[in-house]
C-alpha cells in the first residue's frame, strides 16, 4: 500500500457538488433518451422501406453513430461546430451528441422490433380508415415497444454512461464535477470511487423505474 | 528575444505523430481484447458450471457494465498508482479495458454455452466422453457459433472505448488528433481523419458480423 492514507471526509464535504453534477447527468440522460426516441421512430420506419432518400439518410445516421467513438461524435459537435464560429455551450454539445448516438442505436433496435410485428397489422389499421402516421402511433409502435423493451432500456443506460464524456468538454455533470472537486486535493481515487458508486446507483435507479413504468403501461 | 507563435500549421512530421497514435490505438485494443477475451472465456465457463462463482462474480460484472469507461480508466490509473505499480499508461488502459471486456465476454460465453441443447451434452457423455472432452469437442464449437457475432460487437465497442484512454495520458489516435487540433486549429481536417479511421475499421467488421448473424440464424 506504500503507506497511502485514504481520506474520505474530503469527499463527504464535496457531496453537494457531486450531487449537483449527478442531477445534470440525469437531466441530460432523460432529455437525450426522449430526443433519441423521437428521432429514431421515423428513422426506423424509413429504414424498413429499403429505398428512397429517407432510407439513405437514416442509414447514414445509423452507420455513422454506430461505427465511430462517442467521444468523436462529441468533439464533432463541440470543436467541429466551434471551428465554424458556431459556439454552443458544452451542455448543448453533450445533449446533442448523446441524442445523436441514442437515435442511431435506437433506430436499429426499433427496426428489429418492427420486423417482429406481423405486416397485416398495418394493412388492417389502414383499412379501418387510419392514416399511415395514425396506424403507426396507435397500432404499430405500442406493440413494438413491448417487444424491444429490454434492449431499449439498456440503450438508455448506455446513453447515461456516454454523458460522462461531458468531462472532456468542461461540463459539470457528475464526472466533470468530480474532476473539478478532486483538483483541489488530488484525492483522485477516493473521489472517483464515490462517483462510480453514484453512477451505479443512477443506473440501477433508471433500470428499476423503467421496469416499473413498463408494468404500469402494459399492465395485463 | 525571439518569440515564436505556438500556433503552427500542419507539418509532415505530424503525419508521423498521427501514425504513432494509430499504432497505439491498435496496440491497446489488441492487448485489451486478448486479455479480456481469455479471462472472459474462463469466467463465463466458471459462471456456467458453478452457482457459487455465478453469485460471487455477479457484482463484478454488474458494476463494470454500469460505470462509465472514463471513470473505470481513471480508477484503474489511480488504484494501480496507489498500489505502487509504476506502470505505463498502456497498462492502465489495458487493465481497465481488459476488465470490462472480460465481464461482457463472460456473459456472451455463458449465453453461448447455455444455448447448447442438454441432449447433445448427454449424448456426448453417453458415448463415453468425459466432461472435458464434451466441453472441448461438443459444447465449445457449438457455443462458438452463437457467441461469435456478439463477441465481434464487443470488440468494436472496445475499439471505440479505447478512444477514451487519452484521459490517463495514453496518446492513442483520438488524443493525438486532439493535441494537433489544439496546436494547428485544423479542426475539420483532423476530426474527419479520426472519424474516417474508426469508421474504416468498424464499418466492414460490423457488416461482416451482421452477415454472420444471419448465417447462424438460418
Amino acid at each position: 500500500m506504500n503507506g497511502y492514507q485514504f481520506y474520505w471526509s474530503i469527499v463527504w464535504d464535496s457531496l453537494p457538488l457531486l450531487l449537483a453534477g449527478a442531477w445534470v447527468t440525469i437531466q441530460i440522460t432523460i432529455l437525450a433518451f426522449i430526443v433519441g426516441t423521437l428521432i429514431a421512430m421515423p428513422m426506423a420506419v424509413a429504414r424498413q422501406q429499403g429505398e428512397g432518400w429517407a432510407y439513405r439518410f437514416s442509414t447514414w445516421w445509423v452507420e455513422l453513430s454506430r461505427n465511430t467513438p462517442a467521444v468523436f461524435q462529441l468533439y464533432l459537435f463541440y470543436f467541429g461546430l466551434g471551428a465554424f464560429h458556431i459556439n454552443i455551450p458544452s451542455y448543448a454539445a453533450v445533449l446533442i451528441s448523446v441524442s445523436f448516438n441514442n437515435a442511431g442505436y435506437m433506430t436499429e433496435i426499433f427496426r428489429g422490433g418492427l420486423n417482429a410485428i406481423p405486416r397485416q397489422q398495418l394493412s388492417a389499421s389502414r383499412s379501418l380508415g387510419m392514416t399511415s402516421p395514425q396506424s403507426f402511433i396507435h397500432v404499430i409502435f405500442p406493440q413494438m415497444f413491448k417487444v424491444i423493451f429490454l434492449a431499449y432500456v439498456t440503450q438508455g443506460i448506455w446513453g447515461m454512461l456516454n454523458t460522462s464524456l461531458g468531462m472532456l468538454v468542461g461540463l459539470q455533470e457528475l464526472s466533470g464535477a468530480t474532476q473539478y472537486a478532486q483538483s483541489a486535493s488530488f484525492r483522485t481515487f477516493e473521489f472517483f470511487l464515490a462517483t462510480a458508486l453514484i453512477y451505479y446507483l443512477i443506473a440501477k435507479g433508471l433500470q428499476f423505474s423503467s421496469h416499473l413504468a413498463f408494468r404500469l403501461i402494459y399492465r395485463s | 528575444m525571439q518569440f515564436q507563435f505556438a500556433n503552427q500549421g500542419l507539418a509532415w512530421s505530424d503525419a508521423y505523430f498521427l501514425a504513432q497514435g494509430l499504432l497505439n490505438t491498435v496496440r491497446l485494443a489488441a492487448a485489451a481484447t486478448l486479455v479480456g477475451t481469455l479471462a472472459g472465456i474462463v469466467l463465463g465457463w466458471l459462471r456456467t458450471v458453478s452457482v457459487t462463482v455465478r453469485i460471487a462474480t455477479a457484482p463484478f460484472i454488474d458494476i463494470l457494465r454500469s460505470v462509465p469507461m472514463i471513470i473505470q480508466l481513471i480508477l484503474a490509473n489511480s488504484l494501480l498508482s496507489i498500489l505502487g505499480f509504476g506502470a505505463s499508461p498502456f497498462w492502465f488502459g489495458t487493465v481497465a479495458l481488459g476488465a470490462w471486456m472480460s465481464a461482457v465476454t463472460a456473459e456472451v460465453v455463458r449465453a453461448g454455452l447455455l444455448s447448447v441443447p442438454a441432449q447433445y451434452r448427454r449424448s456426448a457423455r453417453s458415448l463415453g466422453m468425459n466432461g472435458y472432452q464434451e466441453l472441448l469437442y461438443i459444447s465449445m464449437p457449438l457455443a462458438f457459433r452463437t457467441a461469435l457475432a456478439p463477441w465481434i460487437g464487443l470488440v468494436l465497442s472496445l475499439i471505440k472505448d479505447s478512444a477514451l484512454a487519452g484521459v490517463v495520458g495514453y496518446i492513442e489516435y483520438m488524443r493525438s488528433t486532439q493535441i494537433l487540433i489544439t496546436r494547428t486549429h485544423e479542426t475539420w481536417l483532423l476530426l474527419m481523419g479520426a472519424g474516417l479511421f474508426y469508421f474504416l475499421i468498424c464499418y466492414p467488421v460490423s457488416r461482416y458480423s451482421r452477415h454472420l448473424e444471419r448465417k447462424v440464424r438460418v
